[in-house]
């Protein structure tokens, strides 16, 4: 191009008017952005978001801790120690997810023989100390208590893909 | 020699061998469940089929014995679809259940289903279903997952001798269990544990506790016998969660007794000692390693000063490695006394000089196998040294004979040629017998002042068989075991049992307690010769014995309990509470110790030290430590060494524990193993007196602190229970009955104990168990005792 060329298309801003016609366009184009939180974005069924721990229908837990998460955890998240309960049968009696440690892959919950460690579809969730986000049994339970009809859903909705 | 072809790969193989064998050695994986290299053929599984040359169909490898020019395939397209089809119908009835199966990640059948299983089962019907059965506190059953390959019971008939658990029914119907319902009890029966290709058989104690890929192996010696058998720990989070045999044809081979399989379970013991505690006006307080080892500096310096370093006294555990013995008796000597000791339960001491520079079996562990005829004297091989017992029932099984002198009729897993059971006089009386026996048939000298000895003993006809059969053995061996080495004619049975021995050209060994029951010797942890049985150091009539019955003024006490671990528990308790000061070096920390100690320092113990063990053939062992000591507890050896420091002496510049076992190896390598001890006379066999004679047998679980707190070991049939076991003959002399409660008085001390009726005890004497709290306040554990109703 000439050193004219140049001269001019400095001169009339046409490189900037061409980047505002982007502008321009999107301007008046349908919004996507949300106003969070008031409004959320939808999710997919398969979202990896705060783990739980499922039981059955009967209210018994599902985890047998045969350490496969705690073995496939790429972030070692999960901690796990094991002993038999008083009826004899297999049982974790501590089981850690270090959620700063976790890097959210689902790797858990794919491995898991018996559905009993799921990721939920919450991502809103905070911790006071970082101790708050290494999760326990108890806690990991009670969210899979709380959320058991939306994970159900989310699984059978799933399952011809699995 | 056979050649023969394996997938096209030309081998020479030893005739007779199976082709399974000959493709192990040439390293071609062929599939097996039922075959074990350590026990026999039982063809089984069908696993290893394999198409073999001008064969219609195919062969079992394990079964199917080599011929010059055979050929073979293991993975043809014939050989595979045999083997998968195989897999198929073994995978049939298998439950499936890896998650929940302890045996998940070091599955034979897991793994091998990985390479031969189909990924659907074409199975739609019902799987079998099979009870578990409780066999005990050790083994956890689950034989629903049992592939039936019989290895378990084999190992019953073949290496543990006993046969519990057999197959009954057939097909689908077999089952593993106890033909009678009851637990199995072998002292070897952990190692099923390990056979079990499935989950089937698995260690209780360790039951979902955690899974073989978590787990970190470290080498390491097993610490409660004088064989050294090797060990693996697995540990997780500095916490050893199992032990496991580590293969060494040479001692172990793949076994390792239930005691040091199932003793880690003790380490994290509720009595385990964290912080070193003092005693500050009679209160125990936590305290820091300064305050304490200044304590023990001070309170040594202060018996010194006002008694004289002669009323210093060391006893030591026998199962303290090697490092430690030679630490502490380093710092004795530099303290000017000798008083040092290892040998804690031994009764007589009055032929240490003429001893060997240390025990030692005369051969390799593994040279058992060839010999062809032993003799125990006051032995129980199979619950003392159980390693040691398999390789002589393995020489039993090829045509040796094996023939007992004992206070009790104990029973051996193979048949006895020749028992002679009597009380401690009795078994003198027998080995004088054998003796004279010899001198006739070898017509030999008889060394100094013998033949007075054997004025007016008769050899009787069973003494003379033994006699003839010792001599015409070609390679005997004579052994004295710890009972032998407990008692109070410990010398004479010695001496005679030497005697015997040179006279019939049979090897001689005593085989003494403890892991570093030879070490010590050679650490110097005896007071009559110092490190490597030099004699030039301070050296001391003083043994653990007379330092217990003789009190000193003070005590420094390593890795023992003495009121359960010493020869005479109520001498060393009037002992102990009389001292001036003493220091207790332990792992585990007891109500009774509090009573007695000024300081409480906390040890570590084998798990959690480097150090090395000799074992009873000379060698030397060294392992490191697996895991970190809890809290504040330390390595012994390094304790010792600051301790050395804080006395101001030189020589403790150490920075780890290999420059002490260095240091000692420099000078123990100039001495030359023997058995041979030079014969000094009994003075005489004892009468014929009508005392009744304690025999303080040490169970089996109950031989060091380790094992005693390790529960589920407490639970086996094994642990004997604290009682007067004695024969019906003497319960009625005595006038006593089965059940009753019996008085035992001893040396002031008097418990009452249950009284049970056992006819393997000779007559004239009782078992009363040593090394239980329950007989902690009796006298002398092998001495005479009286016995009334209770």
């Amino acid at each position: 191009m000439s050193a004219l060329g140049r001269f001019f298309k400095g001169l009339f801003l046409l490189e900037l008017l061409r980047g505002l016609r982007l502008t321009g366009r999107y301007l008046l184009d349908r919004k996507v952005t949300v106003i969070y939180p008031e409004e959320k974005t939808p999710q997919s069924p398969r979202f990896r978001g705060l783990h739980a721990q499922r039981r059955y229908p009967n209210g018994e837990e599902r985890c047998i801790a045969c350490k496969l998460c705690e073995a496939v955890c790429p972030a070692m998240a999960i901690t796990i120690e094991a002993a038999p309960r008083e009826d004899g049968s297999r049982r974790t009696s501590r089981y850690e997810i270090d959620l700063t440690k976790c890097i959210f892959c689902g790797f858990c919950e794919e491995s898991c023989p018996v559905d009993a460690i799921v990721e939920t579809r919450v991502f809103e969730y905070f911790g006071e100390k970082r101790g708050d986000l290494v999760k326990g049994k108890e806690e990991l339970l009670s969210i899979g208590d709380r959320l058991e009809a939306q994970i159900a859903a989310d699984r059978e909705q799933d399952a011809p893909y699995r | 020699m056979a050649e023969i072809e394996i997938n096209g790969k030309v081998i020479q193989v030893r005739d007779g061998a199976m082709l399974i064998e000959a493709a192990d050695e040439a390293g071609i994986t062929i599939p097996r469940f039922c075959y074990h290299e350590k026990l026999s053929v039982a063809a089984s599984c069908r696993m290893c089929l394999v198409e073999v040359e001008k064969v219609p169909k195919p062969l079992p490898a394990c079964a199917t014995p080599v011929n010059d020019g055979m050929k073979v395939w293991t993975n043809s397209p014939r050989a595979l679809a045999a083997q998968k089809a195989v897999m198929e119908f073994l995978l049939i009835n298998h439950p499936l259940d890896c998650p929940i199966c302890d045996q998940g990640g070091e599955c034979d059948l897991q793994d091998m289903a990985v390479g031969y299983g189909n990924d659907a089962s074409r199975f739609a019907e019902i799987k079998r279903v099979v009870k578990s059965k409780d066999i005990g506190p050790l083994i956890a059953t689950d034989f629903t997952r049992c592939i039936h390959c019989t290895r378990c019971v084999r190992f019953g008939q073949e290496i543990a001798g006993i046969r519990e658990l057999g197959a009954t029914g057939r097909g689908e119907h077999m089952e593993i269990g106890t033909y009678v319902e009851k637990s199995v009890s072998s002292e070897l029966s952990g190692n099923i544990i390990d056979l079990c290709p499935v989950g089937s058989l698995t260690s209780k104690p360790f039951r979902f506790t955690a899974r073989p890929w978590e787990l970190t192996p470290c080498a390491t010696v097993a610490p409660h016998d004088c064989v050294g058998s090797n060990l693996t720990l697995h540990t997780r989070r500095n916490r050893v969660m199992r032990a496991v045999p580590r293969a060494n044809e040479a001692i172990n081979e793949i076994w390792i007794p239930d005691r040091d399989r199932f003793s880690y379970l003790g380490l994290n013991s509720e009595e385990r000692l964290h912080k070193p505690l003092l005693k500050v006006d009679g209160e125990w307080r936590e305290s820091d390693w300064n305050s304490a080892l200044e304590r023990v500096v001070r309170g040594t310096r202060g018996v010194i000063a006002a008694h004289g370093a002669e009323q210093v006294g060391a006893l030591i555990s026998p199962g303290a490695t090697l490092e430690e013995s030679y630490l502490l008796q380093k710092l004795l000597r530099r303290l000017g006394s000798a008083n040092i000791d290892h040998r804690l339960r031994e009764g007589d001491f009055s032929d240490q000089e003429e001893l060997p520079p240390f025990p030692w079996l005369g051969q390799g562990i593994a040279d058992l196998e060839g010999i062809d005829l032993a003799l125990l004297v006051g032995s129980n091989l199979r619950k003392e040294q159980p390693m040691l017992n398999h390789r002589v029932r393995k020489a039993v099984l090829k045509g040796a004979g094996v023939m007992v002198v004992n206070p009790v009729d104990f029973p051996f897993n193979y048949p006895l040629e020749e028992r002679l059971i009597g009380d401690p006089p009795r078994m003198l009386r027998h080995l004088a017998g054998i003796a004279a026996a010899l001198l006739e048939i070898t017509g030999k000298r008889a060394p100094k002042g013998l033949r007075a000895l054997l004025k007016g003993i008769e050899t009787s006809d069973a003494e003379l068989a033994v006699a003839k059969r010792l001599e015409a053995a070609e390679r005997g061996a004579v052994f004295c075991g710890v009972l032998a080495l407990g008692s109070a004619q410990a010398s004479s049975l010695r001496a005679l049992a030497a005697l015997i021995a040179t006279l019939s050209g049979a090897t001689f060994a005593t085989l003494p307690e403890g892991a570093n029951g030879a070490g010590a010797w050679l650490a110097g942890a005896v007071p009559h010769r110092g490190p490597a049985g030099q004699e030039e150091g301070l050296v001391a009539p003083t043994n653990a014995l007379e330092m217990l019955e003789r009190p000193l003024r003070g005590y420094l006490l390593f890795g023992i309990e003495p009121e359960l671990d010493s020869a005479h528990p109520a001498a060393a308790m009037a002992a102990l509470a009389e001292a001036e000061f003493v220091a207790c070096f332990t792992p585990f920390v007891t109500e009774r110790m509090k009573q007695y100690a000024d300081v409480l320092l906390p040890i570590a113990p084998f798990s959690e030290t480097s150090g090395t063990f000799v074992n009873i053939e000379g060698r030397w062992q060294s392992f490191t430590g697996a895991v970190a000591p809890p809290g504040e507890a330390r390595p012994g050896w390094k304790v010792l060494r600051v301790l050395g420091n804080l006395f101001d002496l030189e020589g403790f510049e150490y920075t780890s524990s290999e420059e002490v076992r260095d240091e000692l190896r420099g000078s123990a390598e100039s001495i030359k193993p023997s058995t041979k001890l030079a014969w000094r006379c009994p003075g005489d066999l004892g009468g014929d007196g009508d005392a009744v004679w304690r025999i303080g047998e040490v169970p089996i679980y109950a031989v060091d602190g380790l094992v005693r707190r390790s529960t589920p070991l407490q639970q086996t049939m094994d642990a004997r229970p604290a009682a007067v076991y004695m024969n019906s003959a003497q319960a009625e002399a005595l006038g006593l009955k089965d059940g009753e409660t019996a008085r035992v008085t001893q040396a002031g001390g008097s418990a009452n104990l249950p009284l049970v009726i056992d006819e393997r005890v000779a007559q004239g004497c009782v078992i009363v168990p040593a090394a239980l709290p329950e007989t902690a306040a009796l006298g002398p554990i092998h001495g005479p005792v009286e016995i009334s109703r209770g």
